[in-house]
């Protein structure tokens, strides 16, 4: 007896499969909303694994869209990383071996041994990058494009164990301010790595995501996570969102339940990422900065934390929502002050926040869907 | 003096100017996490804030397009001429608006949380804060604009009699952020130790409930410490733009961010902590870009605060305080 | 006491504190304290307020780790491990301030218990095979079960947090003994009850211990409740364990008395 759930997905796959000829047709501008929407539900439905089910606040889910963005580019460019020669700050070999008077003091050996053993492990992930770059171009084309994608998210999901690890026992405030701070200095790590552009951005890459592809990524985001959740298993997360004290005291590990959602959103982050970079074909690290995480964030809340319809009209309503604010300053009729608010969807946006917090903090969409009686 | 001791001593001085702003910054959050128990994010908007009051009042209006009261206002402050006296009008009017601003927007937003889980207000804050920046560039637009003068900033001549210290650039905005710095503080401490609200204040950030049965109004004190800290910033925006006269609505993010992380460092709630931390981390952050890149400007900031939160979450100066199961 | 009682006795004691302190900082929560308890025992734990009995609790479950001494759990010592594996060893227990899921219902909340069990793990997400089918039958059973045995089957349905108070109090019991342990701790269940609440609570303690086979340690400040049900009580005051006897031996120790009556003026 197959489960309900897997013949809605495998349903929903064929069906955008079948339409994505289809609608490819349809005016650019509103494919490209489309596939936004679709994009911003993955990024959301993986954030509402955190914040909203496991009740962990996490502010830099735009670093590891960027991972994934990244990383799905390169597979697919095929870009090849170069190896640090010597670490920047310790005189080479031959620096040494040229002013034999020179003998470094116990510190400065530590420092260079450090230095060098920083440096190797860099280059072996470099190196395991490297390797599998050559697998994914012998792949044909859509099966190059899901490998890439795949890569993505597993990196991002890799990023999302190196940051929560550490930072998951921090709590409310403190873990906001430090996934914070870990996405800005993914950030900065991107600006400053030159075989994936740099601050330039990166460009180039084909534009392979299209209906079917976003939507089905979408259909399995929603699958995995409301199936994960909707079990004993997943009644964990909920479990340490309410309380972590009686959690841990019901033989629940609370801190593998935080570092699981961090690191299955990170994932779908990840493949987000991918697909939005082979989408608008060029990527730039700002793109991926503080306010793209704070985007996120407000759809999940915007939905209900924890709500999954909810988050999912949330997403799609806050892609169409700039463009109507656009759309809206179009309008002649309208006083040049609004014209020029409706411009600036940051003063709408914050706005939203604030009201929303001070009248609903529950979200706009939590208890529309009257749940059935039935416990998950 | 050798050369590379005049070259740390310098920096040093850049390290403490610099830290001097962000411990003026750090001191408001503090303040309100201690009370209030929530990061308001929208804090360092409020330096913004600051210097823009500043614009708004002493840049001719001929410079900018201003209109209607504050073209008049503008028109007569800028005719003061530069100088101490600007300087100090521009500090006080910059922290009455600017306290003014932080208990509305306390009044307005963070009141009616007051009894909501902590992850409402913070995302309360994050709005405010981005409204703040984004309705600042609807007004004044989104590029710099450039802060009148309200004193020469030119460095201090050191005689030459005193030895290899002349070649030391100390500027004389440096030596007014030093000064404005250190009377705010003492007369912060004056005001936390030995006054009456000052006592209400720290009472409050020990227990909240206890304080409203004993008759203290904590509306009102609350008030105040939100008016102090957005005050302090206030005066760090106008002491930032003596020296760097380019302004901008979003020029609050970068310090008020690196302001926090003081505030973490030092341990939050702790005031001096926090101008402990705002020192330590203006003289790094001024090291690491003198002697190793200026790549690293914020990173630095960064780097800082996930140490010191995944080391010792507390602080240095802070208490663990541990959740009562 | 039937003869299954006596021999065990003799044997190694089912939870053993050993010099136990518990210090935060300068305050010194617990000092010193030593005591045991057998299988199949119903212990309890008394003193005046402030006097440590929930930080014995914490530090029995890991929440605190004792800055010296040791707490031993069938023979092992327990060290420093998290509480969630000192529960999976086999204890369980409630809280003082009653802390149920909030956002889930009567069935989850008891569902919960049963995650250190599961014998699968995240993959059942992509592909719930009948293994994981059959499992989440199993835990179904069994979770009604325990409702039933409780009456609360009925509201399985609704918010925990809607109960009424002292339904809210049994579903705690219910949850922890979901985790099939072999030693219940109980704080202050009876906290705000009323006389008849308290009388079917010390039923309920007695049936629980009988009917699943576990020895129960009872903090509590309600004395008709720790005299009527304990067959031995350990007395704190000030962190220290000052007595511990029979019910009668301690009704009658001028220690305890004092303790928390204050001494008698001349």
């Amino acid at each position: 007896m197959i489960e309900r759930t897997k013949i809605i997905l495998i349903a929903c796959a064929a069906t955008f499969a079948v339409l994505s000829s289809s609608i490819g047709g349809i005016n650019p501008y509103y494919y490209d909303i489309l596939i936004g929407c679709g994009i911003s539900i993955i990024l959301a439905v993986g954030l509402n694994l955190v914040n909203g089910y496991t009740g962990q606040f996490s502010l830099g889910h735009a670093g590891f869209m960027a991972v994934g963005a990244y990383l799905a580019s390169a597979m697919s460019l095929g870009i090849i990383i170069p190896y640090f020669e010597a670490p920047i700050w310790m005189p080479s070999a031959e620096a040494l071996a040229s002013d034999p008077s020179a003998t470094l003091a116990w510190w400065e050996y530590i420092l260079k041994a450090t230095g060098l053993i920083c440096g190797w492990l860099i280059n072996a992930l470099f190196w395991i990058h490297n390797s599998i770059v050559p697998l994914g171009a012998a792949l044909p084309g859509w099966a190059k494009f899901l490998f890439a994608l795949l890569y993505g998210g597993g990196i991002a999901a890799l990023a999302g164990l190196t940051v929560g690890v550490p930072s998951l026992r921090l709590k409310g405030d403190y873990l906001a301010i430090v996934t914070l701070g870990f996405n800005e200095i993914i950030k900065v790590i991107i600006q400053n790595a030159e075989p994936v552009g740099a601050s330039r951005g990166l460009g180039g890459m084909d534009q392979q995501t299209n209906f079917f592809w976003a939507f089905s990524f979408a259909a399995l985001a929603v699958y995995v996570i409301w199936n994960i959740v909707h079990s004993t298993y997943g009644r964990g997360f909920l479990a340490v969102r309410d309380d972590e004290i009686a959690a841990e005291a019901m033989g629940i590990n609370t801190t593998k339940y935080k570092v699981l959602a961090f690191v299955l959103a990170a994932f779908f982050a990840g493949i987000a990422g991918g697909l939005y970079a082979h989408f608008k074909q060029f990527i730039h690290p700002e793109g991926f900065n503080f306010m793209k995480s704070v985007d996120i964030v407000v759809m999940v809340i915007l939905g209900g934390m924890g709500s999954m319809v909810g988050v999912c009209f949330a997403a799609v309503l806050l892609t169409v929502l700039p463009e109507i604010l656009r759309w809206v300053a179009k309008i002649e009729s309208l006083p040049q002050w609004a014209r020029e608010i409706a411009e600036n969807r940051m003063i709408i946006y914050s706005l939203i926040l604030i009201i929303l917090m001070l009248a609903r903090p529950q979200g706009l969409f939590a208890g529309w869907i009257k749940k059935k009686p039935r416990s998950a | 003096m050798s050369p590379q001791t005049i070259e740390f001593i310098q920096q040093l001085i850049n390290g403490l100017s610099l830290g001097a702003i962000y411990a003026l910054i750090a001191l408001g959050y503090t303040m309100v996490f201690g009370v209030l128990r929530f990061i308001n994010f929208a804090h360092g908007d409020l330096y913004m804030v600051g210097s823009f009051a500043g614009w708004m009042l002493f840049a001719a209006p001929e410079d900018e397009s201003k209109t209607g009261v504050w073209a008049s206002l503008s028109r007569s402050f800028a005719a003061i001429p530069p100088g101490m006296t600007k300087v100090l009008l521009a500090l006080m009017l910059a922290m009455m608006i600017c306290a003014a601003l932080g208990i509305l927007i306390e009044w307005l937003c963070y009141r009616p949380l007051r009894q909501r889980p902590r992850i409402t207000v913070l995302i309360t804050a994050i709005g405010v804060s981005l409204f703040l920046e984004s309705f600042g560039q609807y007004i004044w637009g989104a590029a710099p604009k450039s802060f009148p003068t309200l004193i020469e900033d030119t460095a201090i001549e050191i005689p030459e009699s005193w030895g290899s210290i002349a070649s030391l650039t100390l500027l004389k905005g440096q030596i007014i952020t030093f000064c404005t710095t250190l009377g705010l503080l003492a007369a912060l401490t004056f005001i936390v130790l030995k006054t009456k609200i000052g006592m209400a204040m720290r009472a409050l950030a020990l227990n909240q409930t206890a304080c409203s049965l004993v008759g203290v109004n904590v509306n009102f004190v609350v008030a105040f410490t939100f008016g102090l800290g957005s005050a302090l910033a206030g005066a760090a925006g106008i002491l930032t733009s003596i020296q760097q006269p380019s302004i901008d609505p979003l020029m609050g993010i970068l310090p008020g961010l690196k302001a926090f992380v003081a505030a973490v460092l030092g341990g939050i709630g702790n005031l001096a902590g926090a101008v402990l931390g705002a020192f330590l981390l203006g003289i790094v952050e001024t090291m690491v870009v003198g002697y190793i890149s200026p790549t690293y400007r914020d990173a630095v900031a960064f780097a800082v605060l996930i140490f010191i939160l995944l080391l010792r979450p507390s602080g240095l100066l802070g208490k663990n305080i541990r959740e009562k199961v | 006491m039937d003869k299954k009682e006596t021999p065990l006795r003799m044997s190694a004691p089912l939870l053993q504190l050993d010099n136990v302190t518990v210090q935060f900082g300068g305050l010194k929560a617990v000092v010193d304290v030593s005591f045991s308890i057998g299988e199949r025992e119903l212990v309890g734990l008394i003193g005046p307020n402030g006097a440590g009995k929930t930080t014995v609790f914490n530090a029995i479950t890991g929440v605190y780790h004792p800055t010296a001494g040791h707490v031993s759990f069938a023979g092992k010592k327990v060290g420093k491990q998290p509480p969630y594996k000192i529960t999976a060893r086999g204890i369980a227990r409630t809280f003082q301030n009653i802390r149920l899921f909030g956002s889930m219902t009567v069935f989850d909340n008891v569902r919960c218990a049963f995650n250190m069990r599961l014998k699968h793990g995240i993959s059942h997400a992509l592909w719930r095979g009948s293994k994981v089918a059959a499992e989440e039958a199993l835990i179904e059973r069994e979770v009604m079960e325990l409702l039933e045995i409780f009456g609360l089957h009925e509201q399985r349905d609704e918010n925990a947090k809607s109960l009424p108070y002292g339904d809210q109090r049994r579903l705690e019991i219910v949850r922890a003994l979901a985790t099939k342990p072999k030693l219940l701790l109980l704080d202050e269940p009876a906290a705000g009850m009323n006389p008849t609440e308290k009388i079917e609570l010390m039923k309920l303690i007695r049936f629980v211990k009988e009917k699943f086979d576990l020895a129960v340690l009872l903090v509590e400040h309600d004395m008709k409740v720790v005299m009527g049900i304990c067959e031995r009580i350990a007395v704190l005051d000030y962190g220290q364990k000052i007595a511990e006897g029979t019910p009668a031996e301690i009704r009658t120790n001028p220690k305890v008395i004092a303790a928390y009556l204050g001494k008698e003026v001349d």
